[in-house]
C-alpha cells in the first residue's frame, strides 16, 4: 500500500520534516539528538544565575582552596584563582554562542542577499564578487579570523565579525549554486514572460528553494564558530578576562598542565566539544534529510 | 542416494534495505552430481544471481543468507570460516560472471591475474610455473598464449569471458557457476563460449551449474534444469522431461516464447504482466496475477513443491497438494 | 577543454586571487579599523617615539603609497620590518617554516592513514555498528578543538605517562646553533656503547643462525667460523660507527626538517628523538583532520567495492587485502590526493593552534607570540605568506589533479 505523491514546494518540505523525523530513521534521531544537546546547554547558559552553587567571577575572596581536585563540595574542582570549576563549566557557554548566533546572524544578513543578487544579475559584477568571494574562501580559515581579531581588539562583537567574515562565501557559493540551477527553470521563465518584478521572483520562487540548503550550512557555521571562536580565545583573542568562558579556562589551564591539574581543562573542553557535537549532528542529519543521499 | 557432489538444502536469502526485507532466494534445494550440468533458469529479478552468489557466500550487502546449507565434501560451506571459504572459492568452485568488460581487473595484465589466482591457492609454485600453466589454460579456450601480457581492455568481450572461464577451471575445480557468461556478448560468440564451456567440461570433469534467463539456452545445454520464479523454484526436472512435460505455467509460458525458427508461421506468445514486487509479493502463489489457470485459493495459499514424477518437481495447485 | 587551455586559464586566474587577497590583507591590516602603530603603543607614548616608529616601518606616507611600497616589497621578497626589533620580518619567517612544514607533512600522513584504514573497513561493513561507529569517529574528532585534544594527551602520555615530551621539537643539546658538528661521547657513555655493541653483534649472528638453519644445514665448523667473524665485524664496525654517527651533539641543518637531517646526518638517535618530538603534535594535528579523509575514503571504497571486478576477484578466492588495497584502493587514489591539497588551507590553520600548545617553534607559533607582542607588520607579513603558500598549493594540485585525471585531458 504506497502512499499517494504529493507536490510540495522546499518549504512546506522542512516544517513536516521536523514533525516526522523520527520516521526518517538515522538521520532524524542526528538531529533530534543534536538539537537536544544544543538546546539544554542554551538553557543551561540561560539559567546559570540560578542553578550555580557559586558565583564563578568571585576574584580576591576564594571560593575554595586553589586548584582542588574535584570532590564533594566542587564536583569539578576550583581553578588557580578558587573559583568553582561546576559553575564557570555552567555559565560558561555564554560568550560562545553569542558569537556562534551573531556571526550567523550577520552571515545571513550578508551573505544570502549577495548571493542572490550577485548570481541572479550575473554580468561583470557577477564574476568580480565570485572572485572575491573565492579568494576569502581560498585562505585558511582561522589565520583570516586571527588576522581581523588581532586589528579588531577583544570582545564578542568582534568575534563574531571575523568569524562572519571568513564564513560569507561560504554561504554565498551555496545560495549561487541553488540560484543558477532554478534561474533556468521554466517555471521562472514562465514567471518572468508575464511581466513578474527581479524581486519578485527572487523572493517568491528562488529563495524558498534555497533555504534548505542554507539550514545546514548555518548549522555547520555554528559548529566551526564555536571551535574557532574557542581558537580566538586560546591565542589571546578572546573577551575581557572577568567574564566565565570555556575558551578562557582552557587558555590558563595550559599554564597549569605541568601541575597535573587536569580537571581545570578537561570540564570546559568536553562542553566545547558537545556543543560542537551538536550543531553538527543535526547539520549532518539536516543535510541528509534536505539533500538525501543517492543510490542504496 | 547416489552421493551428490554439492546438495543445496533451504537455501534463503534476503536483502535487508531501508524500505523492508526482501527475499531475494526462498527456500531453494537442489543436487548437482559430479560432472553434471544444472540450468538455472529465471527473469531478472527471479534471485539466480543472487543464488548463485550465495553459493560461494559473496551475497553484498545488504544481502544476508538467512536459513540454509550449502554442502560439499562432507562440510557446510555457509558455516565455514572466512580463511576456509577463501580456499574454496576459485579452487573447489568457481565463478563466471556475466560482464566480461568489467570482470577483469584494468591495471592487471591477463597473466598477472593467473599468477595471482595460483600463488594464493598454491603458494609453492614460482612465478615462472604460474605464467607457463597460464599458457597453457589460454590455448585451452582458444586464445594465444602471447596475450599474456596483454591488459584486459586490449582484448575483445568474447576474449574476456575466455579468460574469465580459463581463470575459473584454473585450478580444476569441482564446479563451475556461470551467470548469465553469454549475456553480453553478440550470439556467434554466443555460441563458441558455450562449446567452450561444453569442452571444458568434458576435459576437466567439471560440473556446471548455468544460470541463465534464456531457456533455450539451458535445454539445448544442460542435463537438469531448474526454473526460478521471485526467489522461489517453482519447476525442477531433467532436459528431456521439462521439454516433453512441462507442468507449471510460467514454464509453459516460457516454452511458448521460444521462437523456433523451423516453423513457417509462429505466434510467440509473452507472458502477461511484470515480475512482482518481492518487497510486497503477492499473497499467496506468487505467479497467479500473471497465470492464465489462476484459481481461487492460489490467491489463498502458498503451494509446496510437489514431485509428480521421478525427479520432476513442481509449485503449483493444478497438481494437488502434499499431504 | 584541452589540458595546456586549461593549465593556462588556471595560472592565470591564480594572479587575481592573490592580488585580491593581498589587498585584503592590507585593508585589514593597515586601514581598517585603527592604526596599527597606535594599536601597537597601548598606552600613550611619547609621540617622538611613535613617529620614529612609522618612520622606521614606512608607515608615515601616505596610504596608496604604502600600497604599493607594499606590493613591490612582496616581488623583492620583503615581508616587511618587525615592530618588536625592525628586524627584516621574512627572515623570521622562512626560519620558522620548516618547523611547521615538518609538521604539517607528518600530520598529513597521520590523518591519511588514519584516514584510509578507517575509511576502508567502514565502507567493508557498511550500515553495520563499526561502520557508524567510525562514522562517529570521524564527525567527533571534527568538533574536538584541537587545543584541547593536544592538551588532554599532553597530560596523559607526558605529565602523567611521561613516555612523550610536553613540547618542543627536541633535547637542548640537539638544538642547532650553527653548522658545526662537534664529535660528542655517545649517549650514556663509553661503557653503555660496547656494550649495545656486543648486543648488536649478538643480534646479527643469531640471526645468520637462524637463517642458515631454516634452509635446513648442519651447523659445520665452517659456519660457526663464519658466525663468529660476522659477530666481530658487527662489533667493530657498530661501535665505530656508532660512536660517530649515534652521538648527541649539535644536528647538522640541511633542509630544516629534523628528521631528514638527521637521516642525512645519518644518525638514528637524533632521528628517534626528533620523531619522539614529533609524535604528539602530529597526532593531534592528524586526528583532527582524519575525519574528512575518513568519509572520502568510504564513499569511495563503497561505490569501488560494488564492481564487478572486485567481486569476480573474491570469487577467485583472493585474500581480503589482496583484494582492498591492491584493486579497490587504486581508484581511490586521486580524490585522496586532491584532498590533501584541498586540506593544506585547513592543516595551516590547525597548526597555528598545535603549535602554541605544544611550544613548537614553527610559523603558527611565531604568530601567536607576535600577537602578544602587538607586533602587527609581522602579524601582517605572516598572513600574507600564508595566503601565498596556500594559493600556490592549491594551484599545484588543481593542476596536478588535471594532469591525473583523464576525463580532463579530453
Amino acid at each position: 500500500m504506497s502512499k499517494p505523491i504529493v507536490k510540495r514546494s522546499m518549504l512546506s518540505r522542512i516544517i513536516p520534516a521536523i514533525g516526522s523525523l523520527r520516521e526518517r530513521g538515522l538521520s532524524g534521531w542526528l538531529v533530534i539528538f543534536g538539537a537536544a544537546i544544543v538546546i539544554s546547554i542554551i538553557l543551561m547558559t540561560l539559567l546559570a544565575p540560578w542553578i550555580s552553587p557559586y558565583d564563578p567571577t568571585t576574584k580576591g575572596v576564594n571560593v575554595g582552596a586553589p586548584l582542588t581536585p574535584p570532590n564533594s563540595k566542587f564536583p569539578f574542582g576550583t581553578n588557580h584563582l578558587g573559583q568553582d570549576m561546576l559553575s564557570r563549566v555552567i555559565s560558561g557557554g555564554g560568550v560562545m554562542l553569542q558569537v556562534a548566533f551573531l556571526s550567523v546572524a550577520i552571515c545571513l544578513a550578508i551573505g544570502v542577499p549577495l548571493g542572490l543578487f550577485s548570481s541572479y544579475m550575473g554580468g561583470i559584477l557577477d564574476r568580480s564578487v565570485c572572485l572575491v568571494m573565492d579568494s576569502i574562501y581560498a585562505f585558511p580559515g582561522l589565520i583570516l579570523a586571527i588576522a581581523i581579531a588581532a586589528m579588531l581588539g577583544r570582545g564578542v562583537v568582534n568575534m563574531a565579525l571575523s568569524i562572519a567574515v571568513v564564513y560569507v562565501p561560504s554561504y554565498f557559493r551555496v545560495v549561487r549554486s541553488q540560484v543558477l540551477s532554478i534561474k533556468e527553470m521554466p517555471y521562472v521563465e514562465a514567471a518572468r514572460s508575464i511581466g513578474a518584478k527581479s524581486r519578485t521572483i527572487l523572493f517568491k520562487y528562488i529563495l524558498p528553494n534555497v533555504v534548505p540548503s542554507i539550514v545546514v550550512v548555518a548549522t555547520v557555521n555554528f559548529a566551526d564558530a564555536i571551535l574557532t571562536a574557542a581558537g580566538l580565545t586560546f591565542v589571546g583573542l578572546g573577551v575581557e578576562v572577568d567574564i566565565p568562558d570555556w575558551g578562557w579556562d582552557l587558555a590558563n589551564g595550559r599554564k597549569l598542565l605541568p601541575s597535573g591539574a587536569w580537571w581545570v581543562i578537561t570540564f570546559p573542553g568536553i562542553f566545547i566539544i558537545l556543543l560542537a557535537l551538536g550543531f553538527t549532528l543535526m547539520g549532518e542529519g539536516l543535510s541528509e534529510i534536505l539533500n538525501p543521499k543517492l543510490g542504496e | 542416494m547416489q552421493k551428490q557432489l554439492l546438495t543445496v538444502e533451504n537455501l534463503t536469502v534476503e536483502y535487508w534495505t531501508r524500505k523492508g526485507k526482501v527475499r531475494a532466494v526462498d527456500d531453494v534445494s537442489f543436487y548437482l552430481g559430479k560432472a553434471e550440468t544444472l540450468g538455472v533458469v529465471g527473469e531478472s529479478g527471479s534471485g539466480k544471481s543472487t543464488l548463485g552468489l550465495s553459493l560461494i557466500r559473496l551475497v553484498p550487502p545488504p544481502g544476508r543468507i538467512v536459513k540454509g546449507h550449502v554442502w560439499l565434501e562432507g562440510k557446510d560451506i555457509l558455516k565455514l570460516r572466512e580463511d576456509e571459504i577463501r580456499s574454496i572459492r576459485g579452487r573447489k568452485i568457481s565463478f563466471v560472471f556475466q560482464d566480461p568488460m568489467t570482470s577483469l581487473n584494468p591495471v592487471k595484465k591477463i597473466g598477472e591475474h593467473f599468477v595471482e589466482l595460483i600463488q594464493t591457492h598454491e603458494p609453492n609454485v614460482s612465478r615462472k610455473e604460474a605464467l607457463e600453466r597460464a599458457g597453457k589454460l589460454l590455448k585451452d579456450v582458444g586464445i594465444q598464449p602471447e596475450r599474456i601480457d596483454d591488459y584486459p581492455h586490449q582484448l575483445s568481450g568474447g576474449m574476456r569471458q575466455r579468460v574469465m572461464i580459463a581463470l575459473a577451471i584454473a585450478l580444476n575445480p569441482y564446479v563451475v557457476v556461470a551467470d548469465e557468461p553469454t549475456t553480453a556478448l553478440d550470439v556467434i560468440v554466443q555460441a563458441k563460449i558455450l562449446d567452450l564451456l561444453k569442452a571444458v567440461q568434458s576435459i576437466y570433469n567439471t560440473a556446471l551449474i548455468f544460470i541463465t534467463h534464456d531457456l533455450s539456452i539451458a535445454i539445448e545445454r544442460c542435463d537438469k534444469i531448474f526454473v526460478m520464479y521471485a526467489g522461489q523454484m517453482v519447476e525442477h526436472s531433467n532436459v528431456r522431461d521439462m521439454c516433453k512435460n512441462p507442468q507449471h505455467p510460467y514454464t509453459q509460458g516460457l516454452l511458448k516464447s521460444i521462437p523456433n525458427i523451423e516453423l513457417a508461421e509462429q505466434k510467440l506468445e509473452a507472458i502477461p504482466g511484470f515480475p512482482p514486487d518481492l518487497l510486497n509479493p503477492p499473497s499467496g502463489c506468487r505467479f497467479w496475477p500473471r497465470c492464465s489457470y489462476a484459481m481461487e485459493r492460489c490467491r489463498k495459499a502458498e503451494p509446496q513443491l510437489i514431485e509428480t514424477e521421478k525427479d520432476h518437481l513442481v509449485r503449483c495447485f493444478l497438481y494437488g497438494e502434499m499431504v | 577543454m584541452t589540458l595546456r587551455a586549461y593549465i593556462i586559464s588556471r595560472i592565470l586566474l591564480t594572479i587575481p586571487m592573490i592580488l585580491i587577497l593581498l589587498t585584503m590583507v592590507f585593508v585589514i591590516m593597515r586601514v581598517l579599523p585603527g592604526d596599527p602603530v597606535l594599536l601597537h603603543f597601548e598606552k600613550a607614548e611619547h609621540p617622538e617615539a611613535i613617529e620614529e616608529m612609522r618612520r622606521k616601518l614606512g608607515l608615515d606616507k601616505p596610504i596608496w603609497v604604502q600600497y604599493f611600497d607594499y606590493l613591490f616589497g612582496l616581488l623583492r621578497g620583503d615581508l616587511g620590518k618587525s615592530m618588536h626589533d625592525f628586524s627584516p620580518v621574512a627572515e623570521q619567517i622562512f626560519s620558522a617554516f620548516p618547523a611547521t612544514l615538518e609538521l604539517a607533512i607528518y600530520s598529513m600522513i597521520v590523518a591519511v592513514s588514519i584516514g584510509i584504514f578507517l575509511g576502508v573497513e567502514a565502507s567493508k561493513s557498511y550500515n553495520q555498528p563499526k561502520d557508524h561507529t567510525i562514522r562517529v569517529f570521524g564527525i567527533v574528532t571534527y568538533a574536538i578543538p584541537i587545543f584541547f585534544l593536544g592538551m588532554i594527551f599532553q597530560i596523559i602520555f607526558a605529565v602523567n605517562l611521561r613516555w612523550l615530551p610536553v613540547g618542543g621539537r627536541t633535547y637542548p643539546a640537539m638544538e642547532p646553533k650553527g653548522f658545526t658538528m662537534p664529535l660528542s661521547q655517545p649517549p650514556g657513555g663509553v661503557t653503555t656503547h660496547l656494550f649495545l655493541s656486543c648486543v648488536a653483534g649478538l643480534i646479527v649472528s643469531t640471526l645468520c643462525l637462524v637463517a642458515f638453519k631454516l634452509k635446513g644445514k648442519k651447523i659445520t665448523r665452517k659456519i660457526l667460523g663464519v658466525l663468529i667473524s660476522v659477530f666481530l665485524a658487527t662489533w667493530i664496525l657498530w661501535a665505530w660507527v656508532g660512536w660517530h654517527f649515534i652521538s648527541m651533539g649539535e644536528l647538522h641543518i640541511a633542509t630544516g626538517l629534523y628528521t631528514i637531517d638527521s637521516l642525512l646526518e645519518g644518525n638514528l638517535y637524533k632521528f628517534a628523538e626528533a620523531i619522539r618530538y614529533l609524535i604528539l603534535p602530529s597526532l593531534t594535528l592528524g586526528l583532527v583532520l582524519s575525519g574528512v579523509f575518513i568519509r572520502l575514503t568510504r564513499s569511495n571504497m563503497f561505490e569501488t567495492l560494488r564492481l564487478d571486478f572486485v567481486t569476480a576477484a573474491k570469487a577467485r578466492g583472493l585474500k581480503e587485502r589482496t583484494v582492498i588495497y591492491g584493486y579497490a584502493l587504486r581508484n581511490a587514489f586521486l580524490p585522496i590526493l586532491t584532498m590533501m591539497g584541498l586540506q593544506f588551507a585547513a592543516l595551516l590553520a590547525g597548526a597555528i593552534l598545535t603549535e602554541t600548545t605544544f611550544s613548537w617553534p614553527g610559523l603558527g607559533r611565531y604568530i601567536v607570540e607576535r600577537i602578544n607582542f602587538r607586533d602587527y607588520t609581522a602579524i601582517q607579513g605572516a598572513v600574507v605568506f600564508f595566503g601565498i603558500l596556500v594559493s600556490i598549493v592549491s594551484l599545484v594540485t588543481d593542476l596536478l589533479y588535471a594532469y591525473l585525471d583523464p576525463r580532463i585531458r579530453l
